[in-house]
């Protein structure tokens, strides 16, 4: 069993195996189930993620109504054409959007790692398949890369905002996504690993500050910048940058700093865009409260 | 390592809005369910820290309830679970307390009717992985990942070798146990689990055993 990203990747390269096959093998050991069982497990979660995008990129709005329909304004930004930034990119910025407008219309998603986190890793995946053209055993691989180093943040750090902030959140989905899309793409472990490090140095200290609690505002927009911040690392890695804090080191970093984040930074509602006026306008329309009731 | 399998990561599919306040939610409720045995008349349910600051805008309150109710993380019912905990004549009381607690996605569930009355106390750390932490007052560790066993008992010697020794008898590994008293000599708690399901023939062999009060059976 792997503790962390350094003893992953070395497990990789030295049996010469992709990150995913080490995810696999290791789950089979720990639950005695076969590779296809266990692969067709992953398979029904990846069939919840494809009919989350779909209904978000067709439209949904959440009970409070703060989010919903902005999947919906991009894709149709994406095919007038004239986007500056980039096409996958929209287009995973879309998906992830989509995925979590789902979530917070409280509809059926799957965790990954987490639901306020549930668009970067299926929104970033659906994205680079029109481009990679992948096989649905390799969108299914894809799953579990991003799995096996979201469990190395989860059991060295965290993935919980009330624990570390957005960063365990948002952070950890998207350092998962940018170590797939480099797996995908044809790159080596360790550049799965480079990506996943260069993602997350990138969204430390991020705090979880959800306006009137609701896993919304700024929760869908983050998974957006995440889908993104995912899919230039991914480039980066791939075109042979690497992080010169090793992977292992940030994960302990951001476990750190979401131990010394403030609670009212981490998603209590008590602080950052929570604590806005605007922010608690929103949450005295939404709840009826009074804004001092919480101070 | 407190995350063993690749799914508690990649999963679980589920209700949104949040996979520690849905979610876990969810399933700290189930499980109290399951312990009782029977859907509760009453249920008094007390949050702290992150829990008592955002469950109205979690669904943290539908989704507990929704536990009580046996529904599961993906079951679309949660949405509606506090009408139809109504509708089964369930009394349901949310407390919010400003009690400091270890962690900050804590819950106690009091739950009862009748015939009993139990407690638990839940904490859901991260991506819907949940650990209970309190039993009726026993402390004690259950993720609620595996089929596990409680065992109520006098803590008196060889208590624990006899249950442990028809586990083995009948090939059952255990993969973590723990063991907590309230005092010396008097009610104790095995808490068990294990890797494989519990038939009722082994339940009904640990239930007879000597200094054996109850055996309750957690599925996984």
């Amino acid at each position: 069993m792997f503790r962390n990203v350094a003893e992953l990747i070395e497990l990789a390269e030295s049996q010469n195996k992709k990150i995913s096959d080490i995810m696999i093998e290791q789950e089979m050991e720990f639950t005695k189930k076969t590779r296809e069982q266990v692969v067709s497990q992953m398979e029904k979660n990846l069939e919840v993620m494809e009919e989350a995008i779909e209904k978000g990129i067709r439209g949904v709005k959440s009970h409070s109504g703060l989010t919903g329909g902005d999947a919906v304004l991009l894709q149709k930004y994406i095919e007038k054409g004239n986007f500056l930034s980039g096409q996958t990119l929209l287009d995973a910025v879309s998906k992830a959007v989509a995925t979590n407008e789902v979530n917070a219309a409280m509809g059926t998603i799957c965790a990954t790692p987490t639901a306020g986190s549930a668009g970067v890793v299926p929104g970033t995946l659906f994205a680079v398949k029109d481009k990679l053209n992948p096989t649905r055993e390799e969108m299914v691989r894809y799953l579990f890369t991003s799995g096996a180093f979201g469990f190395v943040v989860a059991n060295n750090a965290s993935i919980s905002g009330a624990a570390g902030g957005c960063q365990a959140e948002v952070g950890s989905a998207s350092g998962m996504a940018a170590a797939a899309i480099v797996e995908m793409a044809g790159g080596t472990p360790s550049q799965c690993a480079e990506a996943m490090a260069i993602t997350l140095k990138n969204m430390l200290g991020l705090v979880c500050d959800p306006v009137a609690g609701l896993v919304e505002v700024p929760c869908v927009k983050r998974n957006a910048m995440g889908a993104a911040n995912a899919m230039v690392a991914a480039d980066m890695a791939l075109a042979g940058i690497t992080s010169r804090i090793p992977c292992d080191e940030v994960i302990d970093a951001m476990f750190k700093i979401g131990q010394t984040m403030p609670v009212a930074l981490r998603e209590t509602a008590q602080g950052g865009l929570a604590a806005t006026p605007t922010g608690r306008e929103l949450e005295a329309k939404i709840f009826g409260v009074s804004l001092d009731k919480r101070d | 390592m407190k995350y063993k399998s690749v799914f508690d990561i990649i999963g679980p599919v589920m209700i949104g809005p949040s996979s520690s306040h849905t979610a876990g939610a969810a399933r700290i409720g189930r499980v109290a369910r399951d312990l009782f045995r029977r859907e509760p008349k009453w249920a008094t349910i007390s949050f702290y820290g992150s829990f008592a600051k955002t469950y109205k805008g979690h669904g943290t309150d539908v989704a507990i309830v929704g536990g009580l109710l046996d529904f599961d993380t993906y079951d679309e019912r949660i949405k509606e679970s506090l009408t139809l905990a109504k509708k089964n004549g369930m009394k349901v009381r949310f407390i919010e307390e400003d009690a400091i607690t270890d962690h900050p996605n804590t819950a106690k569930v009091k739950i009862g009717d009748d015939e009993g009355e139990l407690e638990l106390v839940g904490i859901s750390i991260g991506g819907g992985k949940i650990e209970i932490i309190e039993l009726n007052g026993f402390q004690l560790k259950l993720s609620g990942h595996h089929p596990a066993l409680l065992v109520v008992h006098d803590d008196k010697f060889g208590a624990i070798a006899s249950v442990s020794n028809i586990l083995a008898k009948h090939a059952i590994n255990i993969g973590h146990m723990d063991v907590s008293r309230k005092d010396v000599g008097k009610m104790a708690l095995m808490t068990i689990e294990v890797d494989q399901t519990i038939d009722e023939n082994v339940i009904q062999e640990l239930t007879a055993l000597p200094n054996i009060t109850q055996v309750t059976r957690i599925a996984e």
